[in-house]
């Protein structure tokens, strides 16, 4: 699994641009998210594809072919965190309810409903700890989920920030067209 | 001062210095034709609308600039399909303009309505919609810097009807482009810039691999200098030639499925090779596994995602050719290469046995022949634009390019029905040029309409239909591979020098070798296009051959004369 940081355009059809190369590169995508950043104009994704070291490179320098790409980084190898948040609605009644409600502390998750028949479970964290709850709570009957897939953030100092537009106004001059 | 939509789109083109569009009118571009009519530009009406990408294709490759082409919405622009996937597989940069249904029509199939930035986003190297009328200035100036920046390539601009319509300001200084603020990469690794060059000054057997990006990059002069200074051989790509003149006792000529056979045994014995400005297709390596093995390599490369994706290097530079070598050369020591290029010359073998020219005359017309005679008539002067297939295979084998731009081909996407189209994008290109069009009768069939186009605008191409009456590479595939069942490859066609007649085309019929010549002469003494038919040999192959998927070194030699490699006596 490798992770791909990218800042885009934040305007329609950049998603479908960005889905569209990673079909071409025949690259399945484990999960893709993408969001606002504090610049309106810029939408940060955060892309995790089934994909080798060498699938990345070229799926990281082909995404920044892309025009409305401004940055692609493969940020595997670094020192980052990695979130998933997923709401989870198990079948629970007033006998296991609080079985369940220990289990739910043990992972840190947050209880956010509660009905006679159900509750919905909010957690947050790595995959693996979503999935290990997710696996504990089966036996009661998983009756919906939904997650958000994953974002990233590299530690500490290690900043990985959208250039501004000063720092290429230089290529923004009109090229010329063929003469004899 | 206020514009139309329409106005501005070509007051944005004269300001570019567009003087060329080739296009067909419809409903949805109607505003703009009708701005056209009181420009400056000159509109050149195509018979179809895959005849206008190719002709900006041509137009562009025969100079270096961009090439523009239009067409109105829905089938205008799906026919343009072919022609954008051609130049993007090339890295050609052509611009092109649609007309779109109104923007409140958008997604409501309305007439001749088509998603055609859709269709067509991974075959262009950008594509906008446009829809107001105060957008359209800016997003054509950036696309005239996409297609022509870095690795160059078409770009795609859809244009509603209602955008066209509107009038709005105009002010040239307004509308500058403002293309998105992205990260310019630091490529240079001085730990790989090293490597090459202790590699470079190292290698007792190197070859070059010299592609497409040489002339891109304008780096002619400084890519000859490189030779001269480390003594390298040079294998060309089919796009790479002209990059190096190939009359050069250090060019090798083409690499490849049917490069020469000395040029793939160097490769297979090379113990470095240098590849610049090329991307390692399979029609070059053949198989991958057995590639080159003993050589270390070295990619000289613009653009980052082909590092590494079908050959694994052992040093890449990241940039432009010419710069790159640039920076290369003051570290390169000049070297003696005399025994690794001695044993080439060997491999070669003695040219003059090889020379079709000195076979005897048994009244057979060659497609070689015919071609050789055509460099020897022309001096290897002519712009030759070729189709694809057989007589593209013995172009890039028998007409010796010494001049960058010169050959004009459709390599990545091999696009049958790409020459006559490109020649004319050419001849608007470079008037003067003497432009001839060698296609096979296959591929003529596909856009053969478009000699209305050269009639009407009176412009002066030869052409030379390699005529054998067969879909020959398919056949010849079908010869070597499937027990020469030849299915669907046996062509009529119709009687070409009378179909050009009917054009107002002068049109001859050539069949033996003696008129080859005169004929040539003939074309090239008048001011009208004329177009000769030339009756070669039905079954004959293109040789050496390395199947697909085979070792390069694994090549299908002529049978009774491998120094002959074409053209021998049946």
């Amino acid at each position: 699994m490798q992770t791909i940081v990218a800042y885009v355009e934040n305007k329609p059809g950049v998603l479908n641009r960005v889905a569209s190369l990673t079909r071409r590169l025949a690259i399945n995508i484990d999960s893709l998210t993408v969001g606002p950043t504090e610049n309106e104009e810029i939408a940060r994704m955060t892309i995790c594809a089934h994909t080798d070291e060498n699938g990345a490179r070229r799926l990281e320098a082909s995404l920044e072919k892309l025009v409305d790409v401004l940055v692609a980084e493969n940020i595997s190898d670094r020192s980052m965190l990695e979130r998933d948040l997923a709401l989870i609605k198990v079948a629970a009644d007033q006998q296991n309810r609080p079985h369940l409600m220990e289990l739910i502390k043990v992972f840190r998750g947050r209880v956010v409903d509660v009905a006679p028949e159900s509750l919905i479970v909010e957690v947050s964290g790595t995959v693996d700890k979503i999935d290990g709850l997710l696996e504990v709570l089966r036996p009661f009957g998983v009756l919906e989920m939904a997650r958000t897939g994953r974002i990233a953030m590299t530690r500490g100092g290690d900043l990985l920030r959208p250039p501004t537009a000063a720092s290429n106004s230089s290529k923004d001059k009109d090229s010329a067209p063929a003469s004899s | 001062m206020k514009l139309t939509g329409a106005q501005i789109l070509c007051e944005t083109l004269e300001h570019l210095g567009v003087r060329h569009i080739f296009g067909y009118p419809g409903g949805a571009i109607l505003p703009v034709y009708d701005a056209i009519g009181k420009s400056k530009l000159h509109h050149i009406l195509v018979r179809h609308e895959q005849g206008a990408t190719h002709m900006a294709d041509g137009y562009a490759r025969a100079t270096g600039g961009v090439g523009v082409a239009m067409a109105t919405s829905g089938p205008g622009a799906t026919n343009m399909v072919t022609g954008i996937a051609t130049a993007m597989l090339d890295s050609s940069p052509v611009v092109c303009i649609t007309g779109q249904v109104g923007s409140k029509f958008l997604g409501s199939d309305a007439f001749q309505e088509v998603d055609i930035t859709g269709i067509t986003m991974p075959i262009t190297k950008h594509n906008v919609v446009v829809t107001k009328a105060e957008d359209i200035a800016r997003t054509v100036r950036e696309a005239f810097i996409i297609a022509n920046s870095g690795r160059p390539g078409p770009v795609l601009v859809d244009i509603t009807k209602d955008a066209q319509q509107a009038t709005t300001d105009f002010d040239w200084d307004a509308t500058a482009p403002k293309l998105p603020p992205k990260r310019i990469r630091n490529n240079h690794n001085q730990e790989q810039f090293d490597r090459a060059v202790e590699l470079l000054n190292s290698a007792k057997r190197p070859v070059i691999l010299a592609g497409r990006g040489i002339m891109l990059s304008g780096a002619m002069r400084t890519f000859e200098q490189f030779v001269r200074t480390s003594n390298i051989p040079v294998a060309m790509t089919l796009l790479g030639i002209g990059c190096f003149p190939a009359t050069d006792p250090m060019n090798l000529g083409m690499m490849g499925m049917h490069g020469e056979a000395w040029v793939n045994t160097a490769i297979q014995e090379a113990d470095l090779l240098l590849a610049v400005g090329m991307r390692f297709d399979d029609r070059v390596t053949g198989d991958l596994r057995t590639y080159a093995r003993n050589a270390r390599k070295i990619h000289i490369e613009i653009d980052r995602a082909e590092i590494n994706k079908n050959v694994k290097v052992d040093a890449a530079i990241i940039g432009d050719a010419g710069e790159t070598l640039a920076n290369l050369l003051p570290h390169i020591h000049e070297r003696d290469h005399s025994a690794w290029l001695a044993h080439i010359k060997e491999l070669k073998g003695d040219s003059a046995v090889r020379d079709i020219q000195s076979l005897p005359d048994s009244g057979h017309l060659y497609a070689a022949h015919v071609i050789n005679d055509l460099w020897k008539v022309t001096e290897g002067g002519a712009i030759v634009v070729t189709d694809v297939g057989q007589h593209q295979m013995w172009e890039a084998q028998y007409y010796h390019h010494d001049q960058p731009r010169t050959l004009i081909t459709s390599g990545g996407l091999g696009t049958m029905g790409f020459a006559l189209p490109a020649a004319i994008g050419a001849k608007f290109a470079r008037p003067d040029a003497e432009v001839w069009v060698v296609v096979g009768d296959g591929g003529f069939q596909m856009t053969m309409c478009e000699l209305a186009t050269i009639v009407q605008e009176k412009i002066k191409i030869n052409i030379a239909i390699i005529n054998n009456g067969y879909l020959g590479m398919v056949r010849q595939w079908q010869e070597f591979f499937y027990d020469k069942r030849y299915v669907a490859t046996p062509l009529v066609a119709p009687d070409f020098a009378a179909l050009a007649n009917a054009f107002g085309i002068r049109g001859e019929r050539v069949t033996t070798r003696k008129e080859v010549v005169p004929m040539i002469e003939s074309a090239r003494g008048t001011e009208q296009a004329v177009l000769l038919d030339f009756r070669v040999e039905q079954e004959d192959s293109v040789y050496p051959m390395v199947p697909a998927g085979a070792s390069l070194h694994e090549m299908i030699r002529r049978p009774n004369n491998p120094l002959v490699e074409t053209a021998s006596e049946p």
